[in-house]
């Protein structure tokens, strides 16, 4: 696909932006509704939680390759350092959080001996050896990377409000895809 | 211009950029239940055990005293009616399982309760499993998981006298009129002193369906092919154990798998109610167990039984439990293993050796 203007994101690193935001805003909901639940709701989302996350870690890597294709447009040449600093930072551990989740949560039901089903009858093979203390471990871990994707989602939503709102520098509208009047690379 | 409006925000702006988090956070704290402090959670369910039988660090908190077993399945190709579970074709499936007491306390005496308990994992030759976690009762306790959590509460040990007060369980009993047959059944059974004679069910019910896509709702038990030489009275405390390894000793113990169907009309959701005792059975196969290991060691040690892990050809009905179960004994399995494996912030498994 062509896309000349560098002032926004390609149109397919939009959609996979906020496709996945949306996917990865319901995931953490359903995997911390899912386990706080002992209603029927427990085994359907459950029965959710499985595919959506695996689907996520394909829309992960389909989005760094696009990314690598069609690198985003600047940040303001004006941002300070600082803040310049802190969107690259958390752009990239967004990335690394989107892939180590469902990786993690795979892996922890290989350990712990479960099958990994993901419904009709489609089962993953195990990505780990059935181990006790790996599984204990990834099973803390997938909780913790939870809460911290969840507050790298919350600082990134708080950060894109305030560059659209605050600051009005054209970041949040290269994303939703509105051309900027004047280009940050010229 | 790429620099930002020389117009200074506006305080609605800021409103703007904070209110969206806020109402994250606030939707994230309504999910996971922390403005809910009465609504019922696998955690709370696990704390309740934890009051009632205390912390046993890398022990079940539930069924906590057990044995595990191992051998197979035998299916014999009749069950195939009812579900395409490819365990029930004249194949072998290998079979690693466990007996245990139920209630928290690791060292409860055999002799005082009547029901024993058999867990059995399935690994099917296609990658899938069948779990099931089944009492010798002929029904459960109660119908719902919220009933259970009472039954739990109200066996509480008394902050003063450090035992459950009668006039609770009283109470709870006299509201829970549902408990009827399963009070008569515990009244009237002597504690076995053998797991190998005693008939297990799912009490659960669950849906089957078969080749041709057809559906049905059963229930299931594991009949005793050994002949009930039970002493009369009861057994000592461990006696349980002795006589498993004594009988595995002399060969096999045998049960066979009978599926109960369900006619239009039978409740699906109520594990304490049993369906009329005409309803078509057919067996399924023959479960043989060869061998024992104690449960610190064994293979069934690292084991869930989670009622709701079912191969294609089973399926989860409108029962109330087997979900509850399932995210009970999920959190019970998180916390035992992290004692296992020594995390920081959980109080250390004793070292088997
Ligand atoms: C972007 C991907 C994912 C996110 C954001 C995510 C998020 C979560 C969260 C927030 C929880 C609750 C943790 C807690 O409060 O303790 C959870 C639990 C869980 N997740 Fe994920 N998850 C992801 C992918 C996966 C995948 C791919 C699988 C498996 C294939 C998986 C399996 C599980 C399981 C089984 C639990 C419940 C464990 C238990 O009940 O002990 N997750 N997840
Ligand atoms: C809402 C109701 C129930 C709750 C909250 C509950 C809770 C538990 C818990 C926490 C465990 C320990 C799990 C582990 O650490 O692996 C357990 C084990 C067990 N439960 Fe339940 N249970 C319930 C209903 C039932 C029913 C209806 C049955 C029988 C039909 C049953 C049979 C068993 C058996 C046999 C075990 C031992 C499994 C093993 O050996 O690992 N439970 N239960």
């Amino acid at each position: 696909m062509r896309h000349s203007d560098r002032s926004t994101f390609h149109p397919l690193a939009r959609l996979l932006h906020w496709l996945m935001a949306a996917a990865i805003i319901a995931m953490l909901l359903i995997g911390l509704g899912m386990v706080a639940s002992v209603s029927a709701r427990h085994d359907w989302l459950l029965a959710i939680h499985k595919p959506l996350g695996i689907a996520i870690l394909l829309l992960a890597i389909t989005r760094l390759v696009v990314r690598r294709r069609h690198p985003p447009p600047p940040l303001p040449a004006d941002l300070p350092r600082l803040q310049a600093w802190a969107a690259h930072a958390s752009h990239w551990l967004l990335y690394a959080l989107m892939l180590a989740m469902p990786l993690i949560g795979w892996a922890m039901l290989s350990a712990g001996g479960y099958p990994v089903t993901l419904g009709a009858g489609l089962q993953l093979p195990a990505i780990a050896p059935t181990n006790t203390t790996l599984f204990a471990v990834l099973r803390a871990a997938h909780s913790v990377l939870a809460y911290a994707l969840a507050l790298t989602f919350l600082a990134h939503m708080g950060a894109a409000l305030y560059h659209g709102l605050i600051r009005r520098d054209g970041v949040l509208a290269s994303m939703i895809g509105v051309r900027r009047k004047t280009s940050a690379s010229n | 211009m790429t620099s930002p409006s020389s117009s200074r925000p506006g305080l609605w702006r800021w409103a703007l950029v904070i209110a969206p988090v806020l109402l994250v956070l606030l939707i994230i704290a309504y999910v996971a239940g922390w403005l809910s402090p009465h609504r019922l959670t696998p955690d709370r369910f696990i704390n309740q055990f934890q009051t009632n039988g205390g912390v046993h660090p890398g022990l079940r908190r539930n069924h906590a005293k057990g044995v595990c077993v191992a051998g197979y399945f035998q299916g014999n190709d009749q069950a195939s009616v009812l579900s395409r579970a490819a365990l029930f074709a004249d194949v072998r499936t290998p079979v690693v399982g466990r007996f245990s007491l139920p209630g928290p306390n690791p060292l409860t005496p055999d002799g005082s309760t009547p029901v024993r308990a058999m867990a059995l994992r399935f690994a099917l030759a296609n990658g899938q499993q069948w779990r099931t976690a089944m009492l010798n009762a002929p029904v459960f306790s109660v119908n719902t998981p919220q009933a259970f959590y009472q039954n739990l509460v109200a066996h509480a040990p008394d902050a003063h006298t450090g035992k459950p007060d009668k006039a609770k369980i009283a109470a709870f009993n006299a509201a829970h009129p549902e408990m009827a047959p399963f009070m008569a059944w515990a009244k009237a059974t002597v504690p076995s002193a053998s797991f190998a004679t005693q008939n297990y069910g799912g009490l659960d019910a669950f849906y089957v369906t078969n080749a041709r896509g057809q559906r049905h709702a059963v229930r299931w038990r594991f009949v005793p092919q050994a002949k009930a030489t039970d002493p009369t009275g009861k057994p000592d405390a461990n006696a349980l154990d002795a006589d498993l390894m004594q009988r595995l000793a002399n060969g096999p113990l045998r049960w066979q798998l009978v599926f109960t169907v369900a006619q239009a009309g039978d409740p699906t959701a109520q594990a304490a109610t049993a369906w009329p005792a005409d309803r078509k059975q057919i067996t399924a196969g023959t479960l043989v167990l060869t061998r024992a290991s104690g449960q610190a060691e064994g293979p069934c040690r690292d084991i869930n039984y989670d009622p709701t892990i079912l191969p294609d050809g089973m399926s989860l009905t409108d029962d109330p439990l087997p979900p509850a179960r399932s995210a009970a004994y999920a959190d019970s399995f998180r916390r035992r293993t992290a004692e296992e494996a020594h995390l920081p912030g959980y109080p250390a498994a004793k070292e088997t050796h």
